[in-house]
């Protein structure tokens, strides 16, 4: 089986060499960019099936690559790799279609895991995406008029518990007395009602979010 | 006349004594609680809480150490003479800033009619002056009064309260016109228009007024050609005092940074460097300055309200990290209102955090708490050596005293998921309300 071809977008060089160096051989690196534009024309040279891309950049940041990229070639995957907290941003690039969220904390090995996954067409999500998820679902008094955000079922939301626990797919799966693939079929499910709810309603948890912090419960 | 021309001198004094005391951020602090502090500098201000109509009387009163009555009755008699007094109040009340933590006041009702019995003895002056003959010189007054109110109106909004500590901003309508933030342009306009009436007035009394056309016509003209010489320069000027400013402005704010970025980042790497042989101790410190950097950077809200449990939570994370060099993934979803029930699941998250630090024998434990409306709910795990739960040691008191004898004595339940090899999973859940 050949290894996944994988492109690193990130604007700190240092960054990109230490991603390189612990990918290692584990899948094969076609090219990097430190930059939004550099990026897409570096995605469209090496076609590469997973683009590791950080949130955070001049002129647009990992958002403005996907929307920049994914038009003219939808195959190509994305995998946000970020060392941001912030659950806009987070969300934000998961919403421009970006397969997964990982912190840049993340082990080598992990990473490489969690690129083949991507590249299989499986979301990624780490603990803390499904953190800010949840929390995105969560919020209260949206149940009358948004059909949509408000559709994680019952299993979503416990399988997105269990991987905000720090539990893997095959833990998950074992737990929960299903198969991996239907872990993933669920964690894939829920990428796509976050990638579908309209703008309007994501902006108005954001903030609802700000107005729950502010004043508690 | 005279005693409509000659006001008393404190009034005149006004904006002199009043601003320049302003701008002293000590002399501030001295009346900061409304209250003369003997000995501090007492400053001219205007009491709205005590006064009747502005408060220029009573701060006057305050200034001058008398009874606010006795400058009330001088004032009203000054007014009603002439009513040049009527001018000089309106611009008192113009200029001069109110006390510190007075904004917004206004006079109490009975005060109000105090004021009213007061104002009414000024028109009884006023008639009465009339009627002996003393209105003489009232094609000259009224125009002064008027200009004089005008005037207040054009100023007053140049004149900052000089509240919350900040100094009394004096400054020309040029500059204040550029200044554009908040500018009331109808009452700039009425008051403009009341000056440029008065202005007439006073020439038609003077007998001027009929070769006014002539002079419009000269100034007109001498004004555009100054302008064509020193408009660009004008242009520039403001120009460059804009620029000046931004530049002053970012000046600060990179100072602010340089001090931050001191303070924490250089410090950490020269920790790092000293210590570069300890890795553990290496790894510890970069993580707890990219903690501290990043919530500087960000203040992310979803670091939780201060005092929250999201943020009591994060902070408890944060110590065991820091203490036994561990990782703590923290995933905290809602936040709520801490109560000793919820103080109980923190320290109890915190005693369940620490041992997996200290006897997992991993570098990675995960933290993930649901605070909702009606529960709570904590999980912290590891994939440690994991132990049998049914063989803690009785001295163990860390999982039975501080972990599930706390929850349960507040009511809520707690299980540890664990066997040797497996790691260990620590479940906290409490009802929010009792």
């Amino acid at each position: 089986m050949s290894r996944v071809k994988v492109a690193i977008v990130d604007d700190h060089r240092l960054f990109r060499a230490g991603v390189r160096a612990e990918l290692g051989e584990l899948v094969e690196v076609v090219g990097d960019a430190g930059e939004v534009s550099e990026a897409a024309r570096m995605i469209a040279r090496t076609r590469p099936d997973v683009v590791l891309l950080d949130v955070h950049m001049p002129e647009g940041g990992g958002v403005e690559v996907i929307s920049r990229v994914s038009k003219d070639l939808p195959e190509v995957r994305f995998l946000a790799l970020s060392v941001s907290d912030a659950a806009s941003d987070v969300i934000g690039v998961i919403r421009a279609g970006a397969r997964g969220y990982v912190t840049k904390t993340i082990s080598g090995a992990d990473l490489a895991d969690a690129v083949q996954r991507v590249a299989e067409g499986d979301a990624v999500f780490s603990p803390r995406l499904a953190g800010f998820v949840l929390d995105a679902f969560a919020a209260e008094g949206r149940s009358v008029d948004d059909p949509e955000l408000d559709q994680l079922t019952p299993r979503e939301r416990e399988v997105l518990r269990h991987i905000a626990r720090g539990y893997m797919y095959k833990e998950i799966a074992q737990r929960l007395g299903i198969s991996v693939k239907t872990v993933e079929a669920h964690v894939s499910a829920v990428l796509r009602k976050l990638q579908l709810s309209s703008r309007h309603e994501l902006s108005r948890w954001a903030l609802q979010r700000r107005l729950v912090s502010l004043d508690g419960p | 006349m005279a005693t409509a021309q000659t006001p008393p001198a404190p009034v005149a004094q006004d904006p002199e004594a009043g601003l320049p005391a302003g701008a002293q951020p000590a002399a501030i602090s001295g009346t900061a609680a409304g209250v003369a502090v003997p000995g501090a500098r007492r400053e001219l201000r205007r009491r709205p809480d005590r006064g009747m109509l502005g408060g220029v009387c009573a701060g006057l009163a305050e200034y001058l150490g008398v009874e606010p009555l006795a400058v009330r009755v001088v004032v009203a008699i000054v007014a009603g003479a002439g009513g040049i007094g009527i001018g000089l109040y309106a611009l008192a009340w113009a200029l001069m800033p109110t006390a510190p933590g007075t904004e917004g006041l206004t006079p109490s009702r009975s005060a109000r009619m105090k004021g009213a019995v007061i104002a009414l003895l000024g028109l009884g002056v006023l008639v009465g002056s009339h009627r002996v003959g003393l209105a003489a010189g009232y094609l000259l007054i009224w125009p002064l009064v008027l200009g004089a109110c005008g005037m207040a109106l054009v100023w007053r909004p140049a004149v900052s309260s000089g509240g919350q500590g900040r100094p009394a901003r004096r400054m020309s309508l040029l500059l204040y016109l550029r200044h554009r933030s908040g500018i009331d342009a109808p009452r700039v306009a009425i008051g403009a228009l009341l000056v440029a009436f008065s202005s007439a007035a006073m020439l038609h009394a003077a007998g001027v007024l009929h070769s006014l056309g002539a002079a419009i016509g000269a100034v007109a003209i001498v004004a555009t050609a100054l302008g064509l010489l020193f408009g660009p320069w004008f242009v520039r000027l403001g120009r460059s005092l804009a620029f000046e400013r931004a530049a002053r402005i970012r000046e600060q704010e990179r100072a602010e940074v340089a001090a931050h970025l001191h303070d924490s980042v250089l410090q950490t790497l020269a920790l790092i460097q000293k210590r570069s042989e300890d890795a553990h101790e290496v790894a510890g410190l970069a993580r707890r300055q990219e903690r501290e950097l990043r919530r500087w950077l960000f203040e992310r809200p979803e670091a939780g309200t201060p005092g929250s449990m999201k943020s009591q939570l994060g902070t408890v994370a944060a110590e065991v990290e820091e203490l036994h060099g561990v990782q703590v993934e923290a995933v905290i979803v809602g936040d709520g209102e801490m109560s000793a029930r919820m103080d109980a699941v923190v320290q109890a998250a915190r005693e369940a955090l620490t041992n997996a630090a200290k006897f997992a024998g991993t570098a990675q434990i995960d933290l993930y708490a649901e605070i909702a409306a009606e529960k709570v709910e904590v999980f912290v795990r590891d994939r440690g050596v994991g132990f049998d739960p049914e063989t803690i040691p009785a001295d163990r008191r860390g999982v039975r005293e501080s972990i599930v004898g706390r929850i349960e004595r507040h009511g809520g339940t707690c299980a540890i998921h664990s066997a040797p090899g497996q790691g260990t999973e620590v479940e906290l859940r409490m009802e929010r309300a009792t």
